[in-house]
């Protein structure tokens, strides 16, 4: 018993470096994992409030240009509207608001990384807001990732500037749909995977989500193709995307809610226990 | 330890966390080279001072900047292990009777620092990318990123202990 208490004793220190290399590991592969839920992430109370003070103060200094982003999406919005005015009628229109099944709620970036191989940004809204997990969130100029964790008054999204995000979008032109990951290399830059060889692809074609997870609408706007590539077996695409986001200056942002998920999940549950 | 040491060290602890998560985190250097200065803490430890301490300290150094930057564990993975090793480069570094000879970090003299802040660094940068990256066949940009960041924090630390040391 003596020699067991000595040796503890004289190798404390080795003993208590395992210990806590064996929990930081444990915490490092937590994260690799997206669906097993984070007990560590910046949307605490201590690190939310800490970003949320220097927003305050650094909020300021990129004013300029973020109105003018929000001028640009202001003109799109009206020309879409002007296109809409003109096919249904302007008196129904006025009067009734059209069930979209989304419900879009703003919210201000406080920390965003986009250097490491996994990235988040934290938004100032929590659950008080009705921020949930695995609701998207996009900015004026197109998709910027997914809510992974929330706190009372905070939220982290994983971008899509992280390796393990894999988020559903297709061809503008002619519906063909890929996965969008991201290879790390460069901020700007997104890959789009498993596009058929038969879809006609052409360098400057626009990229949109396709609709087909139940977290983002389709027809969110993503970038334009920039260089392509057949893969090694040459039967499906590998597109270079250039981000119509600048995913380094961001500043506020929207996080869209599906108010038929619930639903649509169920379904599909009951579909697959069915089988 | 004293209570002045306590007091400073208590000090430069939450300095060091708060200069990493709002300053250094987002000077993407080139687009992706951070300085990861906070390591900063664990080498100005004092030199005989308690290693079991300085390893749970460590621990809390790098639990801290992994909190603000969603990174899991890695920070703090990589702080406790060269707060573990520190006796053995210290030892590299200082000669074997450091201990006894109660040696302050400012009177060793510039390549003997330099060597010790190298070690401690590459070691620290080289766990920290490995498992943040965690792919060995990411295995080229573990090293880019080891090399490149490493090269960036010694610079720096090297300025702060150049322009901080009381040789005078």
């Amino acid at each position: 018993m003596q020699q067991i208490i000595f040796f503890f004793i004289r190798n404390k220190n080795f003993l208590l470096f395992g210990l806590l290399f064996l929990i930081s590991v444990y915490l490092t592969v937590q994260t690799h994992s997206y669906h097993n839920g984070k007990y560590v992430s910046s949307a605490n109370f201590l690190s939310g409030n800490v970003f949320s003070a220097k927003s305050n103060v650094t909020g300021y200094f990129g004013l300029e240009d973020e109105n003018k982003r929000l001028t640009q999406e202001n003109i799109r919005l009206r020309k879409q509207l002007e296109n809409l005015k003109s096919i249904a009628n302007p008196s129904t229109l006025d009067s009734t608001i059209l069930p979209s099944g989304y419900v879009f709620r703003n919210a201000r970036i406080i920390n965003n990384t986009y250097s490491k191989s996994k990235n988040y940004l934290t938004l100032k809204k929590g659950k008080k807001d009705s921020i949930k997990i695995d609701m998207g969130v996009i900015s004026s100029q197109g998709i910027i990732g997914i809510v992974n964790a929330t706190s009372e008054n905070f939220s982290t999204v994983q971008s899509i500037l992280n390796t393990e995000s894999q988020i559903n979008a297709r061809l503008k032109e002619s519906n063909h749909f890929g996965t969008l990951t991201w290879d790390t290399k460069n901020p700007n830059r997104v890959q789009l995977i498993d596009i058929p060889r038969l879809a006609p692809v052409t360098v400057g074609d626009t990229i949109i989500t396709g609709g087909k997870s139940t977290i983002f609408p389709e027809g969110i706007l993503i970038g334009t193709i920039e260089e392509f590539n057949l893969d090694g077996d040459a039967n499906y695409y590998d597109l270079q995307i250039k981000l119509f986001n600048d995913m380094t200056s961001l500043k506020h942002v929207y996080v869209i809610e599906n108010t038929n998920k619930e639903e649509i999940l169920q379904l599909e549950n009951e579909v697959e226990h069915a089988e | 330890m004293q209570n002045n040491a306590i007091l400073i060290n208590a000090f430069r602890f939450i300095l060091l966390v708060f200069l990493q998560v709002l300053l250094l985190n987002h000077i993407n250097f080139l687009g992706y080279i951070n300085p990861y200065v906070y390591i900063l803490f664990i080498l100005l430890f004092p030199l005989n001072g308690n290693k079991g301490l300085l390893i749970f300290l460590s621990f809390l150094l790098g639990f801290s900047i992994d909190v603000f930057g969603d990174s899991g564990g890695v920070h703090a993975a990589a702080s406790v292990f060269i707060a573990y090793i520190r006796p053995w480069i210290l030892k590299f570094s200082f000669g074997i009777s450091y201990e006894h000879n109660n040696i302050k970090l400012y009177k060793t003299s510039l390549a003997q620092q330099f060597t010790y802040i190298v070690m401690m660094v590459f070691l620290h940068h080289i766990i920290l990318f490995t498992l943040e990256i965690f792919n060995l066949s990411h295995i080229l940009l573990i090293v880019k990123s080891t090399l490149f960041s490493g090269i960036f924090s010694i610079i720096l630390l090297m300025s702060i202990l150049i322009l901080f040391s009381r040789k005078n």
